[in-house]
């Protein structure tokens, strides 16, 4: 896997004002990385994740995945949405199925990946459960699940807990971990929580805002299963939040 | 232990639970003011006492006034209804899908539908029969004009009500556009177009009574109803306005009841 950025920037024209919401970012992910994007809301990580997934276009600038030039949404690259991105209609198999359907693998075939996943975030005796039936927790997880499905060289993922209470967030954390170091796939984590980026990430990306450019990239080396409370996490964490601060 | 008053306040604001007897009250008030009132009258010619009314009801299968019977012309009717219905259905809703998801197809088609869809479907008959004389053609004309608009208009209003994050959820799991219209679109939008054809369906049992009534129709419930009056029938029209109450109201529930089983997450899901 490689995903390489390249000078991307781009500009919105609001009532004829010209905004430029990202300049030159320019970045290399490494294979098997969990990369977390943080910055203060407004600052286009959002945007940014969605040119990676190509549900946007950049002003200029390119994203390569594989080599390949990502031009509109592609299985290579899965997105994990804030919140309500479930089909209501579909129970949480048939949601997972969604993507293993949409590429045509024999029947069989699908239900036993489908089921496979399912297993991974732990949900089987939920298979039969529409998503309004499942706490805000539970249904990330499937989200989850049904962007790993496809199998996917990146999972880029936006604020996937930011809708989720303290203790169920720090408990999707760690399951995301167990389950980045079993599927070993690469991981695009935005989020505006330090705390959040310091726990989940090898290397952190602090943007800066109107524009966004990328203000730094922090290393974090300290083992997992991280303790969030150790030192090395607070001298990180003073780090990122001294350097977010000075952006006021 | 105390209850807080917030708590408390909200228990009593809640209406009490009523008993289900309460629904049988009007109606049965109804009936006895009927059959009181037709005592009183004594003319049949006006208001037939209620047993009159049920021994026709009573007999549906009876032929009346070498007409057919009720439900003979129910089926009459039901059948035109359907095809009318049916046929709005396969325009309205490839239409509206087109106009709910391209603007540049609703812009297109916009003014036409917002010009036509205030004139009432019975304002068509006269050009309806200029157009395609007396006939099984003429009265499905006007049951399918009366569908078209409420299937249509729930239609756009279902496409557009599909999420964003459906679509690109859709899209970066490798749906093509052809997968995204079955498998998001139509799905999503299938509670408020099931609510369309729903209204659409009542639209167009009211439209095939009226069109019946029309000079030059033999058959049908709303024939029936016209020739009992010609006849000085009272006791028949009435009998017939109470079939077609039944055949809409149970084709209604129908529908609601598919709606239930199949849609119920619109109203569960946030």
């Amino acid at each position: 896997m490689s995903l390489t950025l390249k000078e991307i920037t781009k500009r919105f024209t609001r009532r004829g004002v010209e905004l430029t919401v990202l300049e030159d970012i320019s970045l290399e992910v490494e294979d098997e990385e969990f990369l977390c994007i943080l910055g203060p809301s407004g600052c286009g990580k959002t945007t940014l994740l969605r040119i990676i997934a190509g549900l946007e276009v950049a002003t200029s600038g390119t994203v390569r995945v594989n080599e390949k030039e990502v031009s509109g949404p592609t299985p290579e690259l899965a997105m994990i949405f804030q919140e309500y991105s479930l089909f209501p209609w579909r129970t949480v198999i048939e949601n997972i199925l969604f993507g293993l359907e949409c590429r045509g693998l024999p029947q069989a075939e699908q239900m036993d990946q489908a089921k496979k996943y399912l297993d991974l975030v732990g949900l089987t005796e939920f298979a039969g459960s529409y998503p309004y039936e499942l706490s805000g927790g539970m249904r990330q997880r499937v989200a989850v699940a049904r962007a790993i499905a496809v199998n996917p060289s990146v999972l880029l993922m936006d604020e996937p807990f930011g809708a989720l209470d303290a203790q169920t967030r720090n408990m999707l954390q760690k399951e995301l971990l167990e389950i980045w170091q079993k599927t070993r796939k690469t991981i695009l984590f935005v989020t505006h929580s330090v705390d959040e980026a310091v726990f989940l990430a090898d290397r952190i990306v602090v943007l800066s805002r109107n524009p966004g450019r990328i203000r730094q990239i922090i290393d974090v080396t300290a083992d997992r299963p991280r303790d969030r409370t150790c030192n090395e996490c607070a001298l990180i964490r003073r780090e990122v939040l001294s350097l977010i601060e000075e952006e006021h | 232990m105390v209850i807080p008053p917030a708590e408390h306040e909200r228990e009593e604001a809640r209406p009490q639970k009523a008993s289900p007897l309460l629904r049988l009250a009007l109606p049965v008030l109804l009936l006895v003011i009927w059959e009181i009132a037709a005592i009183l009258l004594d003319n049949e010619f006006i208001l037939p006492r209620i047993g009159s009314v049920l021994s026709i009801l009573l007999h549906p299968a009876a032929d009346i006034l070498g007409s057919g019977s009720l439900i003979s012309n129910g089926l009459i009717s039901l059948e035109r209804v359907l095809i009318g219905f049916f046929i709005a259905t396969l325009i309205a809703i490839p239409l509206g899908i087109g106009m709910g998801r391209n603007d540049m197809v609703h812009t297109l088609f916009d003014p036409v539908i917002q010009m036509f869809r205030p004139i009432p479907p019975l304002a068509w008959v006269p050009l309806s029969l200029a157009w395609f004389k007396i006939g099984l053609s003429s009265m499905v004309f006007i049951i399918a004009l009366g569908g078209f608009f409420p299937i249509l208009l729930n239609t756009i209003d279902g496409v557009r009500s599909v999420r964003k994050t459906w679509i690109e959820a859709a899209t970066t799991l490798g749906a093509s556009e052809k997968g995204i219209l079955m498998r998001v679109v139509l799905p999503g939008a299938a509670p408020t177009i099931w609510t369309g054809l729903r209204v659409g369906f009542g639209i167009c049992w009211m439209c095939v009574v009226a069109a019946e009534m029309m000079p030059g129709t033999n058959s049908g419930i709303g024939y029936l109803i016209m020739t009992s009056y010609n006849w000085g029938q009272v006791q028949v029209i009435i009998a017939g306005m109470i079939v077609i109450g039944i055949i809409g109201l149970g084709v209604d529930s129908l529908f609601k009841f598919v709606e239930k089983r199949r849609f119920s997450w619109r109203e569960l899901d946030r």
